[in-house]
């Protein structure tokens, strides 16, 4: 088989595993219901771990999404309820707003030659700074849209619901999946992560690809916060501190090598699952804090990227024997 | 200007004095001092004593940096020293050992970083990620989820008590710091930083023992962290897991940053960091000293980031090579980031 399957392979046999693990203590956690309490509850980190993977791949880093998130559930806020907006243009601003963020900050990467890692932290501080010049308190949201959109939820056999935020969030996914797999910008993205002189040597618009990557990381960070304000129906400057190391550790977990180049959007979904499935399990135990959750996700990432150097060690050796593979498997 | 004259009008000089000017300006009393009880008082010192957990972060940050590395979990490492002192203290162990076993702990945890990026050779930022995700976990399980409240004269003295009328956080950064400067700077260590930082594997062939040398690295910014850890729990007089240090990675390695150290590894300024580190302090202070809500401080920094990526940027260097061509400057692909880093062995 070939090494670039190992850590998604990993990542699914981990999540099995763990999961039969877990149903065997508690059976009653092999239900639909906690499928789709899973899917709701994590569908805003899922949406953002999308954007956050392309990044990844691309060899960057994207630690500005969980300000962006509350910048743009902050926004839809102030919106809808302070100025009277319906949800809809709301929305469109936001997402505007956030799109064009994500750019400026692709755009300083690649022209100011700066690593990534400074340029999204600087736009972290900047998203969350103007959050809190919005507003410092929570904002209620209360629009007939909102209840509206609660009515689409799909009952599962079982009795349990894939609402509109898990919904979306598997669609999102689904459309990552083509993209990253089926669509030029997707073998840039791979490329580019690969090696990044070479891709702009074979070719690859390097500049716009960086733009591309990191508009729709905050894109999708602003879609984040938008799922996040109908989970919750308020904005609120001080949600999702931290969730930048959450949506990198599921990444990683899910499989994609932090180098760049390698890895799988659906291995993203499966790093979400297992998150979420840990924080299931200890709501589901009782007796274990929830601090836990920090201390296995920590095991879990170092597992990973010791893995990932054993295979990046082992491909090196194929290199010396067989071509080299392509870097993207694209159509 | 001759060398020395030039290297004392550094930009960081020049915008601290900016900013305590501007903290004048705006709170006139800013730099009055009065001594009460054998300790002086004032806002200046205020900065330098608000300042020095960052500005000891940012001693360990500095080295690393110069490494080309970067270490993510010196606020994690914080609230780790931070729950073993309090919990060791609060049960009557003596101080001293207390102290040891914290600053242990943070050597400890810079060991197991220094080995992930020397031996497993992981990418600095992915190394320190690891313990940035848990460290604040396990601290947690030290303290059981409570923050653990003491009342040790001795190591409240650490945080808030005075030596020579100044506070004890301000000795404590200015003695690391001239120690570290002095070890750096009189041994050929900082060479030997500086060149790992320039080129690993060249180094490794031109004789340095580059792992060890990493190790040690890391090791000495988790030594740091745990300083900084202890001191911040003396502060407040307990641990708390949740929120000590939050953040502070960030602050840590933006001081180097503003100090002029590249995030691409090379030539390095402790005290030029230290600097950096009070830099951001006097912003603090100054924002919340004229009554704005410190939330500010967030755009102020990330502003602050944005001008000093402009000012490095190969591209300002291109550009301020066609603007003033009469300069004495070589056309190479990145002047800006070479001269904007010149602190050869900090301050003489």
């Amino acid at each position: 088989m070939n090494a670039r399957y190992w850590p998604l392979v990993a990542t699914i046999t981990i999540f099995v595993v763990a999961y039969a693990l877990a149903v065997m203590q508690f059976p009653a956690l092999f239900s639909t219901r906690v499928l789709g309490n899973l899917l709701t509850d994590n569908a805003f980190l899922g949406v953002t771990a999308v954007g956050m993977t392309f990044v990844i791949l691309s060899g960057g880093i994207d630690l500005s999404v969980g300000s962006v998130i509350a910048f743009s559930g902050v926004l839809v806020a102030v919106l809808v309820s302070q100025l009277g907006l319906h949800p809809l243009p709301a929305f469109a601003i936001t997402l505007l707003i956030c799109t064009c963020f994500g750019g400026t900050m692709g755009a300083m990467i690649y022209y100011l030659e700066v690593p990534a890692f400074i340029v999204t932290l600087a736009g972290m501080f900047l998203a969350r700074g103007v959050t809190f010049l919005l507003t410092q308190d929570s904002i209620p949201i209360d629009h007939a849209f909102y209840d509206w959109v609660r009515q689409f939820y799909y009952v599962m056999p079982g009795g349990g619901r894939i609402t509109f935020n898990g919904g979306l969030m598997l669609l999102v996914f689904l459309v990552g999946i083509i993209v990253a797999h089926r669509t030029r910008f997707g073998s840039y993205v791979y490329a580019m992560g690969g090696n990044a002189q070479s891709a702009a040597l074979l070719g690859v618009p390097v500049a716009r690809t960086t733009i591309g990557i990191y508009a729709m990381s905050s894109f999708l960070a602003g879609l984040s916060g938008i799922v996040y304000s109908l989970y919750t129906s308020s904005g609120y400057p001080l949600a999702a501190v931290g969730v930048e190391l959450e949506t990198i550790a599921a990444v990683v977990i899910g499989g994609t090598l932090l180098s760049g180049g390698v890895g799988f959007m659906f291995g993203t979904l499966i790093g979400i699952s297992i998150q979420g499935m840990i924080q299931t399990y200890i709501v589901f135990d009782g007796t274990l804090s929830s601090w836990w959750t920090k201390i296995v996700i920590g095991g879990l990432l170092f597992g990973f990227i010791v893995m990932q150097r054993v295979i990046i060690a082992a491909s090196r050796r194929d290199w010396r024997t067989k071509p080299h593979p392509e870097p993207a498997p694209s159509g | 200007m001759t060398r020395p004259m030039r290297s004392l009008v550094k930009p960081q000089f020049v915008a601290l004095a900016l900013i305590l000017l501007l903290n004048w300006i705006l709170f006139p009393g800013f730099f009055s001092f009065f001594v009460r009880d054998g300790r002086i008082y004032g806002s200046l010192i205020d900065v330098l004593n608000r300042g020095a957990p960052v500005a000891i972060l940012a001693i360990g940050m500095t080295a690393v940096i110069a490494t080309r590395g970067i270490d993510l979990s010196v606020g994690a490492v914080m609230a780790i020293a931070g729950a073993v002192a309090a919990t060791m203290v609060g049960d009557g162990t003596p101080l001293f050992i207390v102290l040891m076993a914290a600053l242990g702990v943070g050597l400890l945890c810079g060991l197991w970083n220094g080995t992930l990026v020397a031996v497993l050779g992981l990418q600095p930022i992915i190394a320190t990620l690891i313990l940035m995700v848990a460290g604040r976990g396990i601290a947690q399980t030290i303290t059981e989820g409570f923050i653990v409240t003491f009342n040790d004269p001795g190591l409240i003295f650490l945080g808030s008590g005075a030596m020579l009328g100044l506070p004890t956080p301000i000795i404590i950064m200015a003695t690391l710091a001239v120690l570290a400067t002095a070890v750096f700077r009189l041994t050929a260590l900082g060479l030997f930083v500086q060149s790992i930082g320039v080129n690993e594997s060249a180094s490794t062939y031109a004789g340095l023992r580059s792992r060890a040398l990493l190790i040690g690295v890391y090791a000495f910014a988790g030594f740091c962290a745990a300083t900084s850890g202890i001191i911040a729990a003396a502060d407040i007089r307990g641990a708390d897991a949740n929120n000590v240090g939050l953040w502070l990675e960030l602050d840590a390695i933006l001081a180097v940053v503003i100090g002029g150290t590249s995030l691409m590894g090379g030539r390095f300024s402790i005290p030029m960091s230290v600097v950096g580190a009070l830099i951001i302090q006097a912003m603090n202070t100054g924002i919340l000293v004229s009554g704005f809500p410190p939330e500010f401080n967030l755009l102020v920094k990330a502003a602050l980031i944005i001008v000093i990526l402009v000012v490095q940027s190969p591209l300002a260097g291109r550009i301020w090579y066609f603007v003033a061509p009469s300069r004495e400057r070589p056309p190479d692909d990145r002047p800006s980031r070479t001269t904007a880093t010149s602190a050869e062995g900090g301050p003489k």
